[in-house]
């Protein structure tokens, strides 16, 4: 059913040009031309009865309800079918419409419980909305026929239930399922009584096709599909709009509560991220923010290898202050730094910075989006000028072709995903880039036109191939290229590409993509004429992953696929404030606004609000930090949100690390792997608790607005507050607005932003200031940011990390649609019944050589390290590749990935590791030794005391 | 720091910049990278490393450290 707030106007709207007047019940309107007589009423105040319209989905026609009289037109026509007329004059009541009207309605509730007092959706239920405003209160027909009652309901959906006495089959679910989501995992099969919504072929919801997205339950006029929370917790008082914080599409949120806590968490239909849809983990997996493994208490241990010790606040902060001011003063100031944390709000990033360059006088800051998306903004800061994607995401329903390249939106970004299928549907073409065949290369009613099979750390030699093609075959848009661009920046990497040895037959042999394959691709590209691409760590997360990144930019800039709807290039960003963290100044070498330190003037303007002077060199990098704690130079680490122990490239280094330093404080909601290195542990507050700004993969500034009390009595950024406080810093704020007000009197991009703003405009894409109030939709339009469009040249430099004898597979890794980077939100839900371990994905001519079935348990090793986990056959992959997830600590894939990182922003090489793959005869032993292996990492009990 | 892991950290940035024609321009730019991107104790570090014969570094490499020492 709808958020409780919502007013259902029945169809969509429209966008047609023109509008046309006319009249509903003796009063005047003027709509969009092409509007339906239903929402035309609607908008004009007159409620016409309807059951199987709702405005998320285009009109059907199967109720019968919802019939009105037009003047000189013959009958009855269904009002959400016909659409308005100049000079049309509709009437929507009358005896005989009413008449019609129960009559249909006697039908339905022929066949229906009229138990109303005792179903979910009391209150809600539009059957019982209609009946009402019927005056029926029971059908007139007698019972006894033929009917579906009785059936029983299926409960297997951890989160939804479906009750088939309550359905009326109005294929709201099923459409929403084509339409909203494009899984087409629904269907009606039967006829007449027989009729019944079907999961897959007549499977239960969980085994089914069925996502879990819930646009049907939400949909759903009746108590058929319910939330079980709803049914659990009762009807929802009251809502607040937030932003989810999973993924980086930043769905917009009403969060629906009552005295029992989160009913259920309703996408927001004016929400310009997601327009009302939402995925498995947003809109349901949000159970972990209340789950029993959150720690309340600060927690406080001399050595890593004490237990916890429960603390006040006014102690552990105390601690970690006077342990900082220790370090430092025997070790200097550069001893000591700070994380932030890509699922905190910018507010809260942008304290965490200010506290490590203001208070402790360092710019030893760094942030998560080190090991994900750091190659996207040191390649298109390079490139166009500005360290962000170019478009928004409703730019796609403008491609005409489509590229995604080292992404896997249906899985990683499922909202994005689910629009950007909508447009495939509707007829663009798609070329997908990727080691594997992911979901959108053939999924229901979409194929991709071309997908690039390459081998794991080639990109940059496929994307100069495709250059060549476009260069070579006189495709490139010159006239863009040398007006938009540096002429002899293009004229030199054009000549680059133009080489016989970047084509692709002489790359054939590196990527593994058939040359004509590639030709194939950048013919299809280079036509467009609306060309879009849209990548993922499958291009950051390598050696070369700021050049890959360039190779993208020179390739759109070539062909004038930039600055306008339609086009462009966009990084799906992984976490919801990924992007907000960068812009925050978490790097080490920059402030807000990504401004070099090395900067006087911004400097300057830094140091006259803070009032304290700041570093001008730039500070340790996440790795740097490691390894300047393992030669005794860095001792102190205040780790906002992070669990470097299972998310960051060879685990053993990583821990090795941790347990060099002397001060570890970790800021989270759960003892997570890298706890157990921690010395102080201060309990964070999930999204709920909170008030503050997430920024989305397109730049949207979204409002996340507490919904809750933070539970263990301190929001994040009244943590870092209080510890800035401590260790003599007057850092003060009332309100995260003020703090927001504070970012934008000092970042160009956000000068324009405000909570009040926010709140009016629902929600705001930097750069927000004089030029663009009201923010900045598409990026680059008539001229770059830095400009003039820069190309540079991307030689391909193969990986060091290649397949040798003893370790012949290329292992590269990702995550799936149920589980959430290293899983600790998601692993706390029912997500479990979808995935509840990692799987090595194999192909099965590598699994056969190795003796290897599905479901064995394998070892997987490489030059780092090694672990166990089940082995899945799939064709997904060529032979030569496999792939596996890291969500589970159990398998702690992280064990066996590399120390390789990107040459420019060193963003770990997590798609190319070289290991091999062996069937185990005896499993127990290899997980007992991973077990040991991983208690011995774990120095002590973590029990609180 | 771990020369080791700074030695081919540089060199990685070298064979970025190594598609630049003029080498001293390319060894300007490698410096560069490293003034912008390098905390000062991982300069130092590399620094000294050439000073103490700079075993490891390609030519380029050697070109880019030995810019930041002036």
């Amino acid at each position: 059913m709808y958020a409780m707030d919502h007013r259902d106007l029945g169809t969509p709207a429209c966008v047609a040009a023109g509008e046309v007047r006319l009249e509903i019940d003796g009063h005047e309107i003027t709509v969009p031309a092409g509007t339906s007589v239903m929402r035309a009423a609607a908008l004009a105040g007159a409620a016409i009865p309807k059951l199987c319209a709702t405005d998320t989905l285009e009109a059907f026609g199967s109720c019968r309800m919802c019939l009105v009289e037009i003047e000189g037109r013959r009958g009855y026509p269904a009002s959400c079918t016909t659409t308005v007329a100049p000079g049309m004059k509709v009437r929507t009541e009358s005896p005989r419409l009413e008449r019609l009207r129960r009559g249909v309605l006697d039908l339905y509730l022929s066949d229906h419980p009229l138990d109303c007092d005792t179903c979910p959706a009391d209150g809600h239920c539009e059957l019982q909305s209609v009946a009402a405003a019927l005056g029926v209160t029971q059908s007139r027909l007698p019972s006894g026929g033929a009917s579906q009652r009785g059936m029983p309901p299926d409960v297997s959906n951890p989160y939804f239930a479906f009750d088939p006495d309550t359905c009326i089959v109005c294929s709201r679910c099923v459409r929403a399922c084509r339409d909203v989501q494009g899984t087409f995992a629904l269907t009606i099969e039967g006829r007449g009584f027989r009729s019944r919504v079907s999961a897959s072929q007549h499977e239960p919801f969980l085994g089914s096709e069925c996502v879990s997205c819930g646009a049907c339950v939400e949909a759903c006029p009746t108590a058929a599909l319910t939330e079980k929370s709803r049914i659990a917790k009762g009807s929802p008082v009251r809502a607040v709009t937030t932003t989810c914080a999973y993924c980086g599409v930043g769905c917009s949120f009403k969060a629906e509560v009552n005295a029992k806590g989160v009913v259920r968490m309703v996408p927001d239909r004016a929400g310009a991220a997601n327009h009302g849809h939402a995925c498995v983990k947003g809109r349901f997996a949000y159970g972990y923010t209340t789950h029993s493994d959150r720690v309340l208490k600060p927690m406080i241990r001399e050595r890593i290898s004490d237990p916890w010790r429960e603390v006040s606040w006014d102690e552990a902060i105390g601690r970690v202050a006077s342990e900082f001011r220790r370090i430092q003063a025997k070790h200097g100031k550069a001893s000591v730094g700070g994380i932030t944390s890509s699922r905190c709000t910018n507010e809260e990033t942008f304290l965490v910075q200010k506290l490590v360059r203001a208070v402790l006088h360092t710019n030893n800051v760094d942030t998560c989006a080190r090991v994900c998306h750091s190659p996207t903004g040191y390649g298109l800061k390079s490139t166009l000028g500005e360290s962000a994607g170019t478009q928004n995401f409703d730019s796609v329903a403008k491609a005409d072709v489509i590229v995604v390249i080292g992404a896997n939106p249906t899985d990683g970004h499922p909202v994005f995903g689910s629009q950007m299928k909508r447009r495939l549907r509707q007829g663009a073409r798609l070329i997908v880039i990727d080691p594997r065949a992911i979901d959108i290369v053939r999924c229901p009613h979409v194929e991709a036109d071309v997908h690039l099979q390459l081998r794991p750390g080639t990109n940059v030699a496929l994307v100069n191939a495709l250059a060549h093609v476009v260069v070579t075959e006189g495709l490139a848009d010159e006239a863009y290229a040398e007006e938009r661009c540096e002429v002899d920046s293009y004229r030199r990497w054009r000549a680059f590409v133009s080489q016989a040895r970047v084509s692709p037959e002489a790359t054939e042999a590196i990527t593994g993509v058939p040359a004509a394959l590639v030709r194939s691709a950048a013919r299809l590209y280079a036509a467009g004429p609306n060309s879009a691409i849209y990548y993922g760590l499958g291009v950051t997360e390598h050696s070369q992953g700021s050049t890959m990144v360039m190779g993208i930019a020179n390739l759109a800039m070539a062909t004038g696929n930039l600055g306008r709807e339609g086009v462009g290039v966009s990084p799906l960003r992984g976490q919801n404030n990924v992007q907000g963290s960068c812009d925050m100044g978490s790097f080490p070498h920059e402030f807000s606004g990504y401004r070099h330190v090395s900067d006087a003037a911004t400097r300057e303007l830094f140091e006259d609000s803070w009032q304290v002077p700041l570093a001008s060199e730039p500070g340790l990098r996440i790795p740097n930090m490691f390894e300047a704690a393992l030669d005794g130079s860095f001792r102190g680490l205040y780790i906002q949100g992070e669990d470097f122990v299972q998310s960051d490239p060879n685990t053993r280094h990583v821990v090795a690390a941790l347990s060099a330093m002397e001060c570890v404080v970790l800021q989270d909601l759960f003892l997570n792997e890298t706890s157990h290195y921690a010395h102080v542990f201060l309990p964070g507050s999930s999204f709920l608790e909170k008030d503050g700004t997430f920024t989305n993969a397109e730049r949207r500034i979204s409002r996340v607005r507490k919904v809750m009390e933070p539970l263990a009595g301190l929001a994040d950024w009244e943590i870092t507050m209080r510890l800035a406080q401590s260790l003599g810093y007057p850092m003060r704020y009332a309100h995260p607005s003020e703090i927001m007000q504070e970012i934008a009197s000092l970042t160009p991009t956000f000068r324009g932003v405000s909570y009040e703003k926010l709140d009016r405009l629902g929600s705001i894409q930097w750069p927000c200031n004089d030029r663009a109030p009201e923010g900045t939709p598409t990026m680059h339009v008539g001229s770059f940011v830095r400009g003039k469009g820069k190309f540079i040249v991307t030689e391909y430099v193969a990986t060091p990390e290649r397949a040798t004898s003893r370790f012949p597979l290329l292992l590269t890794t990702g995550r799936v649609l149920f589980q959430y980077n290293v899983g600790a939100q998601t692993r706390r839900t029912p997500n479990l019944a979808w995935q509840s371990e990692d799987r090595l994905e194999i192909h099965p001519d590598d699994a056969e050589s190795r003796g290897i079935q599905d479901g064995d348990w394998v070892g997987l090793s490489s030059r780092t390290g090694d672990t166990v986990l089940r082995a899945t056959l799939s064709t997904r992959m060529t032979p030569g590749v496999v792939y596996t997830t890291f969500h589970f600590p159990e398998t702690g894939a992280n064990v066996v990935t590399t120390e390789y990182s990107d040459w420019a922003t060193n963003c770990p090489e997590y798609k190319v590791t070289a290991v091999q793959v062996v069937r185990l005869e005896n499993p127990e032993a290899w997980r007992a030794r991973r077990r040991a292996e991983r208690e011995a990492r774990t120095p002590a009990a973590v029990s609180a005391t | 720091m771990n020369v080791e892991r700074l030695v081919a950290m540089v060199n990685d940035i070298a064979s970025f910049f190594a598609s630049e024609p003029d080498p001293e321009t390319a060894a300007d730019q490698v410096a560069a990278h490293l003034q912008r991107f390098w905390e000062p104790r991982m300069r130092g570090a590399i620094v000294r490393h050439l000073a103490a014969g700079g075993s490891g570094l390609t030519p380029l490499a050697r070109s880019g450290v030995a810019r930041l020492q002036k």
